[in-house]
C-alpha cells in the first residue's frame, strides 16, 4: 500500500478510537453520576431508589449508634433543613456533630441510606478560611 | 521578627519584578549584562524567600504565638519535629515553601545553564520569575504568612491538626511542591525554546535532570500521601480518586509520558510537537493541582471551603494555556518531525502507545476530577463520578500500560524483524505463561481475570528486565574478567538512564501487581466487639482481648492527648500470629466554650491504626472507642470545675493537677468498664508489595538520575561516534 495511504489510513483508525473511547467517557459518566443535593434540595423532592450525592453539615445532637450503625441528620449548610441518615460501617476520624460531610444516600422509606464506605468529612489537610475563622 | 518576614517577601516581589524586565531586555537587546543581571535577580528572590522561611520557621520552633500562623497552627505541646513542619500545614506556609522551593530550583538550573542556551535561558529566567512573582504576590496582597496575632496573645496555640502528626504526611508536601516546581523548569526552557525557535534537543538535555527529579518527587509525594491514608486515616484504602489526588497525579502521568517520548527526539528528531505540548502541559497541570487544593472551585469527597486565591490562579492558568497554544501553533512549521515512523513493530510505536496510554488515562482522571463543573455547566446541576467510573477506565489502560512496560525495553528501535521479537519476547512470554497457569492451577485465581491479567503483565516486565540485565552482564563479562555481581554493578553503572529506566519498570510492575492484588482481594468488615469477643475476616480470627486508657503529656509536661484504644490478637488456625494495638487519640479543642474536660471529646480526634504488614497480606485494624458512657462524668467534671473557678478557692496549679486526676479517673473508668468498641477489620494481600515497589522505583529513578562517571560518559560518546561513523560510511 502506499506509504501516505497507509499513514491516512492508521490515523484514521487511531481517531476513531480516540473518539469512540471518548463518547463513551462522556456518556457514562453522565449517565452513572450522582447528583450533589443539600437537604433542602431533597426533602419533598427525592425519589425512593435514586441515588444522591448528599453534602452539608451533622445536625448538633443528632448522632445515635446502634452497634455499626450511625443515625444522624444532615442540615444545610447555611440553614436548618435535615434528612435523616443511617450509615453502617466506621465512620472517618473528623466525623462529629457540625461537620461538613459528603455521602452517597439512597432513599428508603423516609430515611436516607448511606452506600457502604461513601461517608467523607472534611479532610484537615486542606486548606480553607472557614477552617482558620 | 514579623516586619523581617514581610520585608523580605516585598524585596522578593520587587526583585522578581525587575528580573523578568531584565530578563526579558537583555535577551531582546541581546545585551549579556541584563541578562546576569536577570539571573542574578533570581538568586535574589531565592535568597530573600530562604530568609523569610527561616524567619517564620524560627516562628514555630520557638512557640511564637504573636504570628497568627503559628497560633492557628502550632502549639507548645505539638511534637518539635511536628512544629518544624507544621508551617506547611496552612495555606500560607505551604505557599511560602512553594515559592522557596521555586527560587531554589530556579536557581540551580540558571546557574548549571549560565554558560549554556544563551538565547533561550534568559527567557525561561523570566518565566521562572514570573511564577515567583505571581506567588509571592499572593502572600504580600491575600495570604500572608506574616500576619500579627490581633488582641492579647494566647497562652497556648491551637495545635497541628492530629491527623497530620504523621511522618509521611509531614515528608509529603516538600515532596510534591519539589515535583510541581521542578516541573515548571522544562516548562520555562520549553517557552524559551518556542520563543528563540531553538528547538533542537538541547534545552530537553539541559533541563532532563530537573524533569527527572520532578517526575522523582511527586511520585514519592503521591506515594507519600497514599502511604498516610492507609496507615493513618481510619477507613484503610491508601487512593479514593479525590480531586486533591488526582490533581498530583496529572502531572505525574503526562511528566511520565514525555520521559518516554523525549527520547524519540533525543534519538530520532520525532515529536517535537507532541513532547513539547507535553512539557507545557505538564507545567500547567502543576499549577492546576496548587490551584485545586486551594481554591474551593471543587465541592467533592474532601470539602472545601472559601478561599481567596481561586481567581488569581484561574488567570494564570488562562495565561499559561493561551500563551502555551498561541507559541505552539505559531512555532509549527519548526516542530516538524525529521523522521516519520519506519514500522508499527518498533520501540517508536511502543512509546508512542505508551504515550497515549498515559495521556488517556490523564484525561481520564482529569475529567472525572473535574465532572462536578462539567456537569454543572451542561445539565445545571453539579453532579460527581466515584472511584467505580474512575475504575473501569483506568484498569485496563493500566493493563496496557504495564504490558507496554514490558514490550518497550524489549523491542527494537525502527523496525522490529519476527526473528527480533521472537529472541527478545519470548523468554519473558514464557516466563508470563508459567506465572499464569501456577496461578489458575496452583492459586485457583480465576474469577477476577483482571487482576489476573495484571498479575500476567507484571510477569512479562519482570522477565524483560532481567533478560535485558542478563544480556548486558554477558555482554560485559564477555569483554572483562567481572564476576557477575560486579558485571550488573558496572553495566548499571555505565547505562545508568538505561538500566535505571528498567528498575523503574520492575518497580512499576511490582507496585501494579500490589493494587490488583489488594483491590481484587481485599476482604473487609466492621464489627462490635467487646472484651474477650472474636471476629473472623478471611483465615483470621482476631480477638478483642482489652481495653486501654491513658492521659499523655507533652514533653514541657502540659496535657497533650487522651487515648481510648484496644488490644487484639491475631490467630489463624489456633495459632497466635500478632499481638496489635489500636487506639484513637483524642486531642484537646482550644475554643473557649468547652468545659476543661470536654473540650478534650471535642477537639479533633484520630485513629492510630494497628497493622501486622507481611510481604503476603496484611492484616489492618483500628478501633472506634464509643466514648457515649462517659459524657455524663465529662459534664458533671465540667461543672464542677467551673463551680471550683467561680469560687475561687484552688489556684491554676491546683486546678491543673486535679486535672489531670480527673482525666485519668475517665480513662481508667473506660478501661475497667469499657462498652462495646466498633472494629474495622481488613485483610489485604500484597500492598506491601506497592510500598517494596515504590522503593524500587525510586531507586530506579535515582540510578537515572545521578550522573554518570566521567570515563562512562567517554565510554558512551566514543561508541556513539563510532556507529555515527558506521552509519555515515553506509549512507
Amino acid at each position: 500500500m502506499d506509504p501516505d495511504r497507509k499513514r491516512t489510513l492508521r490515523f484514521t483508525i487511531a481517531l476513531s478510537c480516540a473518539l469512540l473511547l471518548a463518547g463513551a467517557l462522556v456518556y457514562t459518566s453522565f449517565a452513572g453520576a450522582s447528583e450533589a443535593r443539600s437537604p433542602s434540595q431533597l426533602v419533598g423532592a427525592a425519589k425512593v431508589g435514586e441515588t444522591y450525592e448528599l453534602t452539608g453539615k451533622v445536625q448538633d445532637g443528632s448522632i445515635t449508634k446502634d452497634g455499626v450503625t450511625t443515625t444522624f441528620r444532615v442540615r444545610d449548610r447555611d440553614g436548618n433543613v435535615s434528612v435523616p441518615v443511617t450509615y453502617t460501617g466506621a465512620v472517618p476520624d473528623p466525623f462529629r456533630e457540625g461537620r461538613e460531610v459528603i455521602v452517597d444516600v439512597r432513599k428508603q422509606g423516609a430515611t436516607f441510606v448511606g452506600e457502604k464506605d461513601s461517608l467523607v468529612t472534611k479532610c484537615p489537610s486542606k486548606f480553607s478560611a472557614d477552617e482558620q475563622s | 521578627m514579623l516586619t523581617l518576614g514581610r520585608a523580605c517577601l516585598i524585596l522578593a516581589l520587587a526583585v522578581s519584578v525587575y528580573g523578568v524586565g531584565a530578563s526579558l531586555y537583555g535577551a531582546r537587546k541581546g545585551n549579556r549584562a541584563w541578562v546576569a543581571s536577570g539571573r542574578r535577580a533570581v538568586y535574589a528572590v531565592a535568597g530573600s524567600l530562604l530568609v523569610a522561611f527561616a524567619v517564620l520557621e524560627a516562628a514555630f520552633l520557638r512557640s511564637d504565638f504573636s504570628f497568627e500562623l503559628v497560633a492557628g497552627h502550632s502549639s507548645t505541646t505539638t511534637p518539635l519535629f511536628y512544629r518544624f513542619t507544621a508551617m506547611w500545614s496552612s495555606q500560607e506556609g505551604s505557599l511560602l515553601l512553594w515559592a522557596t522551593l521555586l527560587g531554589l530550583w530556579s536557581s540551580l538550573i540558571l546557574f548549571l545553564t549560565r554558560n549554556k542556551l544563551r538565547e533561550v535561558a534568559p527567557y525561561a529566567a523570566a518565566v521562572l520569575l514570573g511564577f515567583a512573582a505571581f506567588f509571592v504576590s499572593l502572600m504580600v496582597f491575600l495570604e500572608t504568612p506574616f500576619a500579627r496575632t490581633l488582641g492579647a496573645l494566647p497562652a497556648e496555640g491551637v495545635g497541628l491538626n492530629p491527623l497530620l502528626r504523621h511522618p509521611s504526611m509531614m515528608i509529603h508536601p516538600p515532596m510534591l511542591y519539589s515535583g510541581y516546581t521542578l516541573f515548571t523548569i522544562p516548562f520555562a526552557f520549553a517557552i524559551g525554546a518556542l520563543v528563540t525557535r531553538r528547538l533542537g534537543a538541547e534545552w530537553i538535555r539541559s533541563t532532563r535532570p530537573f524533569t527527572l527529579a520532578a517526575w522523582l518527587f511527586l511520585g514519592i509525594g503521591v506515594l507519600l500521601g497514599s502511604r498516610w491514608s492507609y496507615t493513618e486515616l481510619g477507613w484503610g484504602g491508601y487512593w479514593a480518586w479525590d480531586p486533591v489526588e488526582n490533581a498530583s497525579l496529572m502531572p505525574w502521568l503526562t511528566g511520565t509520558a514525555f520521559l518516554h517520548s523525549v527520547m524519540l527526539q533525543e534519538k530520532r528528531g520525532m515529536l517535537k510537537v507532541w513532547n513539547v505540548s507535553l512539557v507545557l502541559a505538564t507545567g500547567v497541570l502543576a499549577i492546576l493541582g496548587t490551584f485545586l487544593v486551594r481554591s474551593g472551585i471543587l465541592d467533592s469527597i474532601h470539602a472545601f471551603g472559601a478561599s481567596t486565591l481561586g481567581v488569581p490562579f484561574l488567570v494564570l492558568i488562562g495565561v499559561l494555556v493561551a500563551g502555551s497554544v498561541a507559541l505552539v501553533v505559531s512555532r509549527s512549521r519548526d516542530l516538524r518531525s525529521e523522521h516519520r515512523l519506519d514500522s508499527v513493530f518498533s520501540r517508536e510505536s511502543a512509546f508512542l502507545l505508551n504515550n497515549l496510554v498515559l495521556v488517556g488515562i490523564c484525561f481520564v482522571v482529569f475529567w472525572g476530577t473535574f465532572f462536578p463543573l462539567i456537569s454543572e455547566a451542561v445539565s445545571g446541576s453539579k453532579a460527581s463520578v466515584g472511584p467505580p467510573w474512575f475504575n473501569r477506565y483506568i484498569t485496563p489502560l493500566a493493563l496496557i500500560l504495564v504490558l507496554l512496560s514490558g514490550i518497550g525495553p524489549a523491542i527494537a528501535w525502527r523496525r522490529a524483524t519476527l526473528a527480533n521479537l521472537r529472541r527478545t519476547m519470548l523468554g519473558p512470554a514464557l516466563f508470563a505463561v508459567v506465572v499464569l497457569v501456577a496461578l489458575l492451577v496452583g492459586a485457583g485465581v480465576t474469577d477476577k481475570p483482571l487482576a489476573l491479567a495484571m498479575f500476567v503483565f507484571a510477569a512479562f516486565v519482570t522477565g524483560t528486565v532481567f533478560q535485558e540485565l542478563w544480556r548486558g552482564v554477558k555482554a560485559r563479562r564477555a569483554m572483562s574478567d567481572d564476576s557477575v555481581p560486579m558485571a550488573v554493578v558496572s553495566l548499571i553503572r555505565r547505562n545508568r538512564r538505561r538500566y535505571g529506566g528498567y528498575i523503574v519498570h520492575l518497580g512499576i510492575a511490582l507496585l501494579f501487581t500490589g493494587i490488583a492484588a489488594s483491590s481484587a482481594f481485599q476482604q473487609a468488615r466492621d464489627v462490635d466487639l467487646r472484651p474477650g469477643q472474636s471476629a473472623r475476616i478471611g483465615s483470621y480470627v482476631v480477638t478483642y482481648v482489652k481495653p486501654t486508657g491513658e492521659v499523655v503529656a507533652a514533653s514541657n509536661g502540659r496535657l497533650e492527648r487522651i487515648d481510648l484504644g484496644a488490644v487484639l490478637k491475631v490467630s489463624r488456625d489456633g495459632e497466635a500470629l500478632a499481638t496489635m494495638r489500636s487506639r484513637r487519640s483524642f486531642f484537646p479543642s482550644q475554643a473557649p466554650e468547652f468545659g476543661p474536660i470536654s473540650r478534650f471529646f471535642e477537639g479533633e480526634a484520630t485513629s492510630e491504626v494497628a497493622l501486622d504488614a507481611g510481604v503476603r497480606e496484611d492484616v489492618w485494624t483500628v478501633v472506634s472507642p464509643d466514648v457515649r458512657g462517659l459524657l455524663p462524668s465529662v459534664k458533671e467534671g465540667d461543672r464542677v470545675f467551673a463551680a471550683a473557678r467561680e469560687g475561687g478557692k484552688l489556684s491554676r496549679a491546683e486546678m491543673d493537677v486535679l486535672l489531670v486526676q480527673a482525666l485519668r479517673g475517665l480513662a481508667a473508668s473506660y478501661a475497667s468498664d469499657p462498652p462495646a468498641a466498633t472494629f474495622r477489620l481488613i485483610v489485604s494481600p500484597l500492598v506491601t508489595w506497592i510500598w517494596l515497589g515504590a522503593i524500587v522505583v525510586f531507586l530506579g529513578g535515582l540510578t537515572a538520575l545521578w550522573p554518570a562517571p566521567s570515563g562512562a560518559t567517554r565510554r558512551v560518546s566514543a561508541a556513539y561516534a563510532a556507529r555515527v561513523a558506521r552509519e555515515l560510511g553506509r549512507a
